[in-house]
């Protein structure tokens, strides 16, 4: 498993050649999120980050069968079309990777302390987090049992 | 107890400052209950960590409700809710 939160870019190619070597590995399923037209500054709040990043990956393979996973998140100054996040997931086979890859990026976005503030010419604006988001989390969560 | 209290993001720009080391005193023991000792100080605290603002927090770096309890030594930190990814 590879975790990283950091500064640079990264070769989303290079990123996703590197699982393909896991005996057994059928499918890798990958997603890159990238900045929309505007600027955009990342703050995250090191040493959790990390820690949430690594917890999310690890109940990825409590629920499917992950062979390896990678996880890279940026911070810092981004500009329009940037990468932000990676996510690859290597599996036997293509339903367990595409599964796990959208669990770790639906926490990812309600779980892992980051930040962005956009800057736009009216000024600077931290971006408010979407109900959409946490519904899209929540669907994950096994359905409440039915009280008997 | 003293305890060492982190702020990111708009609550950090809010309150002028990222963090501090605290001495609290006796029944100040939950997250919910620093939050509320800290909004007392008034001014830019109270607006931002009155009730009604949603504020997330973290003790020992992990993500907590707000009646998770604290101990001398931790650190615990108080953010807006997270947009990343």
């Amino acid at each position: 498993m590879k975790i990283s939160v950091q500064r640079e870019d990264f070769d989303h190619g290079l990123e996703v050649r590197n699982l393909y070597k896991h005996a057994g590995a059928g499918a890798v399923a990958s997603f890159v999120g990238i900045v929309r037209d505007v600027r955009m500054t990342l703050e995250h709040y090191p040493g959790m980050t990390e820690n949430a990043l690594r917890k999310i990956a690890e109940q990825a393979a409590t629920r499917w069968k992950v062979m390896d996973c990678t996880v890279i998140h940026r911070y810092g100054e981004l500009a329009p079309h940037d990468q932000i996040v990676l996510v690859a997931v290597a599996s036997a086979h293509r339903g367990d990777a595409f599964a796990a890859c959208e669990f770790i990026m639906d926490y990812l976005k309600t779980q892992a302390p980051f930040w962005k503030k956009e800057h736009r010419a009216e000024g600077a604006a931290w971006v408010e987090a979407r109900a959409s988001d946490d519904d899209a989390a929540g669907r994950w969560e096994p359905p409440a049992r039915k009280a008997s | 107890m003293k305890v060492k209290v982190l702020f990111f993001a708009s609550l950090r720009e809010q309150l002028g400052t990222a963090g501090e080391e605290i001495e609290l005193p006796v029944g100040v023991a939950t997250v919910a209950a620093l939050r509320g000792h800290l909004a007392r100080r008034g001014g830019p605290w109270e607006g931002a960590l009155a009730e009604k603002k949603n504020v997330r927090a973290a003790v020992n770096q992990d993500m907590v409700k707000p009646g998770a309890p604290i101990r001398a030594g931790d650190e615990i930190a108080f953010f807006p809710p997270v947009t990343g990814g």
